[in-house]
This record gives C-alpha cells, structure tokens and sequence, in this order.
C-alpha cells in the first residue's frame, strides 16, 4: 500500500483530493515533524505549500484574513492596529525564530495543544476559523473549533483555509503575558491575553484570555462583564477578587493546578495593563 | 514515502539537482545524499536548532523542512560561510572560545549570520533574542554572545606566542577551526557506504519479561531486513559496567527488562529498506512486572539484582572525631532536607557510530569519553580479545559524564562481528534520553553544628541515591559523596553515609560531579541557615571555616598545600559588599521584585577515589622535524587538545606550532584514561609534561648540552643553542625508531592515593580543585519566577594552563548548574525530548564575571588542577541561597521551578 503525496497547486485541487483519500496536511512542518516520532511516515501526506493564495494577511470589508499558510514571522512583519499587539507579542514567544519562520498561525491551531501560544489572543480578537471543503464552507468561532486537548472540529474532507478577524474586534490596546521556566523556547505554565477599549477613563470594551489552565485556552466571559463600564484603574483589584471559573488547570511537570490557578490571576492583570499601557499610550509593539 | 521527486535547488551558491523523496527532512537531504553533514541533527524536533540553515534568507530548522520546500530555493549550510577563508564571525567564534565541543556551533553560526546581515553591531538582547532557538550545553553562551556582538570588531587578531610560553596563554584551540567550518566529524557524520543501519528494540516498560516471537517471518515480511540479533546471539560475557566488580548490565536484555528504554534485541538490514522499519512490528510478547521507581519502594521490593538484598547496590561512609557528640554540645545547630531530581545530560549530540571488521579485528568509531574502557567492556561482550578490538574517538558532541559509559558500542559491533558488513547506529533523541544515564535523584538529610564563635564543631550526613536499574557509576557516586559533603570546611567531628539504591528508574550514572553537586547543595544551603542563627555574615562563616594549608580532611588527609578556598572565598568580597548594598536598596522601594545574594563554595578530589587512575602519554620528533603528540585524552569540548599539547609544548620547549595531534584511537594513543573526574589536565598533563620532559632531556644528551639550552625546529633541523653556540641536527639524516621518529618518549602518571578503611579515612585524591560562587537574583514574589543578574565566580585552579578554555568551562558548569537549580527535571517517561525537558537557553545565563584564583599545587603539572566539575558545583546552592536572601523562601526540592518557589514563599510567610 503506497502512501500518497501530493502538492497542489490550487486550492480546489486540494479539495479535491481530501475529499478522494485521507491525507494528512503538512504546512510549516513544526508539529508535523515532530509528530512523527522515531517512526516511518504512515499517512498520505497534502503538502499545501503550494498554495500562494493561501498565505499573508489580507483586508476584506468587514474582517481582517489571516491565511493558512501565514507564518508567525509573516504575522510580526505585518502593520497591524495596536488590537493585534499582543498577537504579535505571542507571535515572538512560539517556539523560535527558525519556528516562527515556518510555523503558521493555523497550524497552531490545528494542532490544538492547550498550551498553543496563538489562541489566547485570537480569542481576544474573536477570531474565526475559515474552514472548507469540496462546494462547502463554514466559518467557527475559536471556541467551537477547538473541542478539546488535541481535537478539534475539523471534518473529514476539510482544511482550515483561514482566520478571519471582524474589525468590530480590531479596537483598543493589547497585551499577552506568558509565563515559562526558562526564557527562550518554552512551553507555557500559563498565558493570559488581553484587549481593552477606553472612553473617558473607563473601559468600554474588553477581552481577556487564559491559556495552559484548560484544555482549551478561555475567554473569561464573567471578568469581562464585571470589568466593562469600571474606571480603568480599578481593573486590577476587580480581577484579584475573581476566582475563575473558566479554569480546571492540571497538575503536571511545568507546575501545579494550584500555582497555574494563582499565577492566572496575577498574568491576567499583568496583562491587562499591558494593554491598557498600549490603549493610553498609543504605543507599538 | 518511497516516491521520488526531482529537485532543483542552489546550495551554498552552487545549483544541485537531485531526486528525493518530497517529505524527507531537508536535514537528512543535507546529510545524507548530499554529504553536508557540518549541519547536525540533535532532536528531529525543532527543540535545539542545531540543524539551523537558511533558506532564501530565513534561518529554519532543516529538520522541519520537507525536501520539496527547497525547489527553486537558495539554501545556505555551514559550508558555505566560509569563502577561501573564514568569515567574520567564524573567526570571532574562535577568537573568543564561543566552540567548545562544536555540535552546536554550526547551527549558531547559521542564526547568527541572519542576524549580523541585518545588524552587523548587535546589542547583547538583541543576540539572545536572535540566539534564543539555539541550545548549547558546553559553553554557558557568554562567549557565543560577545563572539557575535563582536564579530566585526577590528584589531583582535592572535598575538604569536613564544616557545616556552603556551602555558598561561589563550591560543586559539587546535581543534577550532574545524569545529567552526563545520568538518568536525562526530559520531552521525560518517559512515560506509556498505554499512547496515541497526535499529535497537527495547522495553516499553519499567519492569518486564518478554518472549521473542517467529523472527524469521518478520524477516521474510521486511525485505532488507538482514539479520535479528538477541541476547541468545552474544559470544562473550552479557554483562558489562564501567566498574568491574559491578558489572551487571547486559548488552541485550536476557528475558527480563529492568527499565524502560532497556535494549532487548536488534534489527539490521539496508538503509533504505530500515528507513520504513517501525520497531512496534517487531514480533515480542511481554509480560509486566511489578515496578519500583522510587526509593522507598524500592527498598521495600524484591531485589532487581539477586545479590543486592533491599536493592542496596552499595554504601559509601566517612567518619571522624564524634559527631553525635559535637552536635550535642554545639552552641547552634541546624538540619535540614532536600531532594534533587534525574538530571539528563541532554548534550546535542545524540549517541552514534559504526562498525566495522579490519581483517579480525573489530573496529569501533563513536563518541565517547573512554576510548579504552569501551574497548574492554565491548571486547568482553563479545568475546574478544581486547587486542582485538580497536577504538577510534570520532569528535564527541558534549559527554557530561554518560558517554563514559558504553551505548551503541557492543550492539554494532555485535552486528559488524555476526555479519561481516559494516554497521552503524545513531540514536534518536528520545532513545538518547531513554537509555542512557542521568544524574542520581538524591534525597540527603543533614545536622551541623558550630560553637559560639561560629567554627564548625560536627555534621551529619546522610543521603540515599536513586541508581536505577544498573550499576553504572553508582558506586563511584556513593563512595565520592561522603568524602566531599562536608564542603571545602574544617569539619573535626563528621560521620556521612550515602546509598546507592536500584529502582527501575533510568540508570543513573556519572554526571559532572558524581553525587557532590547533589550533597553540596545540603551542606551550603544548611551553612547559610547557621551563618544567620549565629548572626555572621554568611560570606566570612565561610570564611572562617575554610580549609587551609596544614589542614586535614574528614578523611584524616592532611592537606599539605596548595588549599585555595580561601582565597576564593576573599576574592568575592568587594563584589559581595556591593551586591548586598545594591539589595537593600532595591528592595527598600521594590513591591512584587526583590533581590536576593547567595554565594557557596565546592571542593573536588581530582581523579578516581582511591583507586589507580593512571595516564600515558607519547610523543616523538619525526625526520620532517614534526612534535608528534599520541593525544589519547579525549577531548570532548572541555579543551584537552590544547591544554595537554600546551603543557607538553612547555614541558619540551618547542612552540605549539610545532605539534601535530593523533586523536585518540586504541591503536595508536596509548591510554590516557577517562574524560571524567577533572582529571584530564592534572593526570595527563601530568603524564605530557613528564613524557615531554623525558624527550627534551634525550635530545639535551643526543646533543650534548645543559637544560639551559633552548630548542628549535628549522626546515629538517632540530637547532639547539645554548651560550651562543647553535647545532643543528640534521633530523632526516638520523635513524628513526620503529614508529617512526628520530626522538620519542613515553611516560606515566598515576597520582598517588591510599585506600579509604572502614571509617573512610585515608587519602583518596592526590590533588583537589576549589572554588566560590556569588550570585545575585530578583524574585518575582507573586509568580516565583526567579531572574538571575549576576554570578561571579572564583576558581583556584591552580595554574591556568589556557585561561579563555578555564573561562569557558566555568560559564559553562555554570549554565548546567542553573539549570540543576532550576529548570531540569528529567521525569521519566514523560520528559524524554528538548521541549519537556528544558535546559538553558542564551537568555537564561547572566553575565558572569571569573576569577581564575591560582595556588599552585605541588603535585599538579605546572601547579594546575583540574576544574571542569568544580565548576557547577557551587552554582545551585548560591542560587537556592540567593533565593532565600530575596524572600525567606527554603527551598527543598530542585529544580526550584516557579511553583515550587511560590510555595516555598507561602511557607516562608507564615513562619513569620
């Protein structure tokens, strides 16, 4: 039985051949690689690396369109609205500049690591995946892509093709906050994302997020709510007494339920600031 | 993926076009079928970046790019830096000893160059930032960062050094330029073309027995496949160990796994057809066992060796004075407990090397640490004569301590006996992590006392060790603690006791320091506890307890020279003063940071423990007025190529220039022992210098003259002067001796030691190295992150043979003392790549400022000792202290990762 490669050169003919075969989608290769262990390959493989049209940042009437193939150093380069700083601030902590040159922005979602640096502040823009197959098309929030540690939504026959921003979202200062046991290179204990809309001193709008404390990285919906309409300043008390329950962290080798459970709370502020500090001062990432 | 693609490409300037299969790694493209191999493969993940290249101008990991992405690409390698000479940066790299063993080199050098075309003077965050992808376990990257800030700097070119000075110089090392030009050969980077690629089955699990099934139907379902070998197939004796008595390892397990990762048989066949091998299809029926992975468990289980009741593996105990009773009467006394963690060596060269016949004799080129003893274990499990066995070190990609036990060795050279046809291995990372040794989790619990004018009166030690499931290093782990745990300190009253237990842990085996960083991070933590009991600063208690000249050991050893503690210990002062100062003031106005200053000290017996640890040393002056140096200590980054040629050339009075090295091979260098044990620059120093010695004084009477004369090499002539009269000796015209040389000598030096008694008294090492270490930090009290700022590092080395190699080596103990202290923590099973398993990064080392201390010893060549373990030793304790200085946190198990600081900080707040 001879496993298949293919690399389309268009993105109909690469419907076409999911919807044929199996195949596993090769992107930047940074999960594919090391996905494959010691072990021979044992799956057809769609390498979508031919696929120009799916790669860069692209303006649309209503949204802003991440495509598949863009990559996080894609991401970093493009001039973006202070509403994408802490996309690109996260973008800089994926992995390594070698990463960050081949990984994309979608396979980062795909590979639905609950410790997946992209998804906190894609929640925090509410991001939706673009997802096709052959004659069909559908378009999910992040929350309904992402179904668990590793699983995702993403029918038989189906590509994510592109993430899409609505410019509702690309308002006020952002931040990300990533919190690991070394410097470089790591894998989260925990992440927190925020994005905060001002008028007259108080907050009109804002989106916090939490990731490696869940299976699924969350929008902290509650806090939110509590937050919008408060002076800016009081915005760090408020999110001290919250006791989040979006969270069910896991004790693993990175640090314990209780630790990501407490240090959630102090990344989240910090974040927070982050992006208030951006929304007052207007300043770039 | 067997299909074939046509690819057309450029590489390093020049077009390429080649058929390859369109998902393979572009790193094994680079490798494999286009022989550049300067780019090295440490993880197959994208986790160690040595496999960077760049690609139309982005650097990438060659790993994680398929093949068919480089169609119409420019592609640059190692190779292709160079241009007729060295670049820039290459030179800088050498220029400031940024190589030590090189695997990584190549990988940093590619990173870097993406970063120099855009910023040719880069700042030093601007560096990590670029270098952050980049591990390197040798070096403690300070010298990669001042390389690449530095690498368009002028006027840094190498003074010449002159005859009869090496010794105290820093030339640039013998083996670096080829470390940086990426032709350094290591263990992956050759073998024939004809060779078998041998795939090693081993245990899933911990404990287990298993029965092989129908082999030949596997084979008839795997064309290619030649050969399945098993424990049944081994001619000799299936059991070997670094120490002999103790040998219980079998190359391929009988009918019972003891660990997971455990080799239990081995399929050869032809590199293709293995590439699509899946070792899960290979026929075994296994049967699980009751397991034990910790201590207690595993006392309370049956014993994993029969001959080791309560799975003691061995005990090693010093006494002296009367403990109990000092301790009693002391005026202040302190205990404590800490647990260390499996510490993996994590070097980014994973285990590799091949086999082959040489009519009926066996060779074997790896990396390794121990060219002899893989010689002798190997030649025993098969069998063989050891004369009939022949070692060849291929360059070795960082060692730490677990390539001095044998890996692949036995296992292609079984393939390359049974089959005639050359055979080669290279483990995964995975399997690297899985089946070799680590660091010995500890967990030690201590008592010391002092009297009222802060003078140490007794201790009390007692740690047991997890050995895992074999032997390995054990012994030497449980023997060296208890002579080292009182610290470089007078101790009067002492008693320590440490076990080496099995579990069906990893193997825990030697790694830099064989036990003493784990004890050394009880005793210094104990000694800042006391130091604040008694209200004395915790730098002059140190002080006051030092060990000096005249002084004896726990051991009873009289230390009748070259005792340099003290003098480490003073020379942190001025930085210890300004550092508290700078702590007081910043946390007088800081709220969630606060500074902490911590420092600590070690001590090292230099050699084996009491044991014979002998090293030989050749060299000869060929007819075409060559130094030939038979250089049998391995190098494995640390420097010994040029640290032993620089003590010979000194020794002989002849210029480094002058010399030519044979690497180690069991054929031509004669045994010069383990790179273990800082023992390299003392023994075979000592043996160079000593052979180097004998060799002058044979030409001083060929010619005739006193020891005053000087020598040089001119064309074919030895010149010898002295007093104005200059003779040249006309070395073609002389008779050589057989090997080939005009002149040759060849000496021994085994240092002199006595065998410990019951109570551990004796004298186990001939010469110790010592050492203190200050480090400054800041606290995040709300996360329990720690950021360190500073470290200074005094090292009495006794005479620094090459100080940029000491530097290098001190930065780099330093970076893997950071990471004991608090990031590595080897879980087996679960943490068995580079991205779970986290050691340091670029941005995870301070500066670090050395001060190479130098009390000359009497024994050591030149006054030296050696220094290459000493130097992570004080590391984690400072660090733990430091940590304590900031927030009142103890800490009592590393790594001190964040949660463990944070709890440790609640637990501080409400003692108070």
């Amino acid at each position: 039985m001879a496993l298949r490669y293919a690399k389309p050169a268009g993105l109909e003919e690469a419907l076409r051949l999911l919807k044929e075969d199996r195949w596993k989608i090769l992107a930047g290769g940074t999960d594919f690689y090391p996905s494959l262990g010691d072990w021979p390959l044992r799956e057809n493989v769609l390498d979508i690396n031919g696929l120009a049209e799916l790669r860069g940042i692209a303006e649309t009437q209503t949204h802003l369109v991440i495509g598949a193939r863009t990559t996080w150093t894609d991401v970093i380069y493009h001039p973006l609205p202070a509403a994408f700083d802490g996309l690109k601030l996260a973008a800089r902590e994926v992995g390594s500049i070698q990463i960050q040159n081949r990984g994309t922005v979608a396979g980062n979602l795909g590979n639905a690591s609950p410790a997946a640096d992209g998804v906190p502040p894609l929640l925090t823009l509410d991001a939706q995946i673009e997802l096709r197959m052959l004659g069909n098309m559908r378009r999910l929030p992040v929350s309904s892509f992402l179904l668990g540690n590793r699983e995702t939504a993403l029918a038989p026959g189906e590509m994510i093709t592109g993430i899409r921003i609505p410019k509702a979202a690309v308002q006020g200062g952002s931040g990300f906050v990533k919190l690991g046991a070394r410097r470089y290179l790591v894998i989260s204990i925990a992440m927190a994302a925020a994005r905060v809309v001002l008028a007259h001193g108080k907050i009109e709008d804002v989106a916090l997020s939490v990731g490696a404390c869940s299976a699924v990285a969350q929008r902290l919906r509650q806090l939110e709510e509590g937050l919008r309409g408060m002076e800016a300043d009081r915005a760090a008390s408020i999110i001290s007494d919250y006791d989040f329950p979006e969270l069910a962290p896991i004790d693993d080798v990175r640090g314990t339920a209780g630790y990501r459970r407490s240090a959630a709370r102090e990344i989240v502020i910090r974040a927070f600031l982050q992006a208030l500090e951006r929304e007052r001062g207007g300043l770039a990432a | 993926m067997n299909h074939f693609h046509p690819l057309s490409f450029e590489i390093n300037g020049r077009p390429v076009t080649i058929d390859a299969p369109p998902v393979e790694r572009l790193s094994t493209l680079l490798r494999d079928r286009l022989g550049l191999t300067g780019t090295k493969v440490g993880c197959d993940a994208g986790d160690c970046g040595a496999c960077s290249v760049i690609i139309d101008g982005e650097v990438v990991c060659a790993c994680l790019v398929p093949a068919a992405s480089v169609q119409g690409a420019r592609v640059q390698t190692v190779e292709g830096l160079a241009n007729g000479t060295l670049s820039a940066l290459q030179r800088s790299f050498l220029r400031h000893g940024a190589a030590q063993c090189g695997i990584c080199t190549p990988g940093l050098l590619m990173t870097a160059t993406t970063l120099l075309d855009r910023n040719r003077s880069p700042s030093e965050a601007d560096v990590q930032d670029a270098l952050g992808g980049v591990l390197c376990r040798c070096t403690g990257y300070r010298k990669i960062v001042r390389a690449v800030m530095d690498a368009f700097a002028e006027g840094q070119e190498e003074e010449e050094i002159a005859p009869g000075r090496a010794v105290g110089a820093s030339p640039i090392r013998l083996d670096g330029e080829r470390k940086v030009s990426g032709a350094e050969v290591f263990g992956a980077d050759e073998r024939p073309a004809d060779a078998l690629s041998v795939l090693v089955v081993r245990s899933p699990y911990w404990h287990a027995t298993f029965e092989i099934g129908d082999t030949d139907e596997f084979l008839r379902a795997h064309p290619g496949i030649i050969a399945i070998f098993t424990a049944k197939d081994i001619p000799g004796r299936n059991r070997f160990g670094v120490i002999a008595p103790f040998a219980d390892q079998p190359a391929l397990a009988e009918n019972r796994a003891r660990f997971r990762g455990e080799a239990v048989a081995l399929i050869a066949g032809e590199r293709q057809a293995m590439m699509q091998v899946d070792p899960a299809d290979f026929p075994i029926t296994w049967r699980e066992l009751p397991h034990a992975l910790g201590i207690d468990e595993a006392r309370a289980s049956a014993p994993l060796h029969e001959d080791r009741p309560g799975n003691l593996l061995t005990q090693g105990f010093v006494a002296s004075g009367k403990p109990d009773a000092a301790l009693a009467a002391a005026h202040a006394t302190v205990s404590g407990e800490v647990e260390t963690s499996f510490v993996e060596h994590a070097y980014i060269e994973p285990e590799a090397g091949y086999a082959f016949m040489e009519g009926d004799t066996l060779v074997i080129k790896a990396c390794t640490q121990a060219p002899y003893m893989d010689r002798d274990d190997t030649a025993a499990v098969l069998g063989l004569p050891p004369e009939k066995v022949r070692v060849v070190a291929l360059a070795t990609g960082g060692g730490f301590g677990s390539k001095l036990d044998v890996s692949l060795q036995p296992l292609v050279g079984l393939v390359a006996l049974k089959t005639g046809r050359p055979a080669a291995i290279v483990y995964s990372r995975a399997e690297s992590m899985r089946s070799t040794t680590k660091r010995h989790p500890a967990r030690m619990k201590a008592t010391i006392g002092a009297d009222r004018n802060g003078r140490i009166t007794g201790m009390i030690f007692e740690g047991d060790f997890n050995t895992g499931a074999y032997a390995s290093w054990g012994p030497t782990v449980a023997n060296r603690v208890p002579v080292h745990a009182s610290g470089p300190y007078v101790t009067p009253n002492y008693r320590a006791t440490a076990r080496a237990i099995h579990t069906n842990g990893p193997i825990a085996g030697a790694f830099r320091g064989f036990g003493v960083p784990q004890a050394t991070i009880m005793q210094e933590t104990l000694y800042d506890r006391l130091a604040d009991k008694l209200s004395i600063d915790r730098l002059e208690f140190r002080i006051r307890n030092a060990l000096a000249d005249g002084d004896r050991t726990t051991c009873g050893q009289l230390l009748s020279g070259g005792v340099g503690i003290r003098q480490c210990l003073k020379s942190l002062r001025p930085r210890w003063h300004k550092a508290l100062a700078a702590a007081v003031e910043f946390n007088a106005q800081a709220q969630k940071l606060r500074w902490g200053v911590g420092v600590a000290s070690c001590w090292y017996g230099c050699g084996n423990t009491s044991l014979p640890n002998p090293s030989t040393m050749k060299l000869g002056i060929t007819r075409d007025a060559r130094v030939v140096l038979h250089q049998g200590a391995v190098d494995i980054g640390q420097g010994a190529n040029t640290v032993i040629t620089q003590i010979a050339a000194d020794a002989l009075g002849l210029p480094l220039s002058a010399f030519t090295l044979l690497s180690p091979d069991t054929s031509i260098t004669p045994d010069a022992g383990k790179t273990s044990a800082s023992r390299q620059t003392y023994v075979s120093g000592k043996a160079a210098a000593l052979a180097a010695s004998q060799l002058r004084e044979k030409i001083l009477r060929h010619a005739n003259v006193s020891d005053a004369a000087q020598l040089a090499l001119d064309e074919e002539c030895l010149v010898v002067s002295e007093g104005g009269v200059r003779r040249a000796i006309m070395l073609s015209q002389l008779p050589s001796e057989e090997d080939g040389y005009v002149f040759a000598a060849e000496a021994s030096y085994d240092p002199p030691t006595s065998p410990l008694d019951e109570n551990g008294q004796g004298v186990p090492y001939a010469v110790y190295g010592y050492g203190a270490q200050l480090v400054e930090l800041e606290v995040d009290v709300t996360l329990g992150t720690v950021r360190l700022i500073r470290i200074t590092a005094a090292h009495d080395v006794g005479r620094a043979i090459n100080p940029l190699l000491a530097e290098g080596q001190i930065e780099g103990g330093i970076a893997q003392g950071i990471g004991l202290a608090l990031m590595e923590e080897y879980v087996p099973g679960r943490t068995e790549n580079l991205h779970d398993y986290l050691i340091p990064t670029i941005g995870d080392v301070p500066e670090i400022e050395t001060i190479l201390v130098e009390v000359p010893d009497p024994e050591g060549p030149f006054g030296a000792k050696g220094l290459g373990e000493h130097v992570l030793i004080p590391t984690a304790p400072a660090i733990l202290n430091a940590i304590r200085h900031a927030t009142g946190a103890e800490i009592r198990r590393v790594p001190a990762t964040p949660a463990r600081v944070l709890e440790a900080i609640h637990a501080a707040g409400r003692r108070q």
